[in-house]
């Protein structure tokens, strides 16, 4: 156990489910405009997932309009209202960057088959 | 004015309310114990000496440890001073404990910072050095330190190398994020001088102070 552990366990966050990179998730984002809050949906492909205890993160790529965007979040952060696993890839590294340099069906992942 | 004595445990991460992460240092703060109350018309002045951590009282000498009989505490590893407006107000033996301190306060923070050996003027000064290549030897040296004949010395105070760091530092204003009073922890937003385990004196912050002076001028 960590020095830090003390501070940082309350923050740990139970509610989110197990997923990997190449898995597709949809994440419903805390959007704050002055004092009113909505849910921002956010839907693509985990193309990584890094560091540990409260400072692990998640990088989420999909294409929008023809152009790529990914979004970095914090696995335990408040902002995130809910995690939806859509569908488990089947991908054979922990870090799919490689998915930056293709385009269309080049850039799918294939999805897991389930016996 | 109030104080207490600390040591950093270490620096981590944590979401604040409005869900952005903020860097905050963990300090335990306490027990302390008033070992000397100061007076102004004893010492000149008013203030509080404090103790804190244990020690063995075979490892401290005849007069330290009847300095301790006196205040009739047991003997403390650290003492340290803090100014206080109206000594009356505590007792010797009087424990003082992290509750001092709110979410949402203002503390400053003195202690000694990291010893960085005998460093270089771009370390030490921030002096901006030469180019790394294209024909030139001139790297990280001073440059000049003065003219020739006339003064034909060097004046005093001229910036240049040697013994950097391990100096008293204060981290002026930083907030107080968390109290945990059952594990004598205080959280504080941003760095603090020292490395971890060094020793720190917290403070009410003085520009804090300064500032709720001025707001009850006007008040009144």
């Amino acid at each position: 156990m960590q020095k830090t552990d003390i501070v940082e366990s309350e923050y740990l966050r139970d509610d989110i489910p197990d997923f990997r990179s190449g898995d597709t998730v949809k994440i419903h984002v805390r959007v704050v405009e002055g004092n009113r809050e909505r849910i921002q949906m956010f839907q693509g492909v985990v193309i990584s997932r890094k560091g540990g205890g409260l400072r692990e993160n998640f990088t989420v790529r999909k294409i929008s309009f023809g152009v790529g965007v990914e979004r970095t979040f914090p696995v335990h952060s408040p902002m995130i209202s809910k995690i939806e696993v859509i569908l488990q890839g089947k991908v054979r590294r922990a870090k799919l960057y490689y998915l930056r340099d293709r385009v269309g069906k080049a850039a799918k992942v294939k999805e897991k088959r389930r016996p | 004015m109030k104080g207490i004595i600390g040591k950093k445990i270490a620096m981590t991460q944590i979401f604040s309310e409005d869900g952005k992460m903020i860097p905050v240092t963990m300090l335990e703060a306490g027990p302390c114990i008033v070992t000397q109350i100061k007076t102004t018309e004893k010492e000149g002045y008013n203030a509080l000496q404090l103790g804190f951590g244990e020690v063995k009282a075979k490892k401290l000498n005849r007069p330290m440890n009847g300095h301790f009989e006196k205040a009739e505490t047991e003997p403390k590893r650290y003492l340290a001073e803090v100014r206080v407006e109206d000594p009356s107000a505590f007792q010797l033996g009087q424990e003082i404990s992290v509750e001092l301190f709110s979410k949402g306060d203002r503390v400053d923070i003195s202690g000694n910072s990291k010893g960085k050996g005998f460093a270089g003027v771009i370390k030490r000064h921030n002096f901006a050095g030469g180019p790394g290549s294209h024909g030139t030897h001139f790297h990280r040296a001073p440059g000049s330190i003065g003219a020739c004949a006339t003064p034909s010395r060097v004046f005093k105070g001229t910036r240049m190398p040697g013994r950097m760091g391990n100096q008293k530092v204060t981290a002026l204003n930083l907030e107080v994020v968390d109290v945990k009073p059952e594990r004598n922890l205080l959280l504080v937003r941003g760095s603090v001088p020292g490395p971890d385990k060094g020793l720190l004196v917290i403070r009410e912050s003085v520009k804090a102070a300064k500032r709720r002076k001025k707001k009850a001028h006007i008040v009144t």
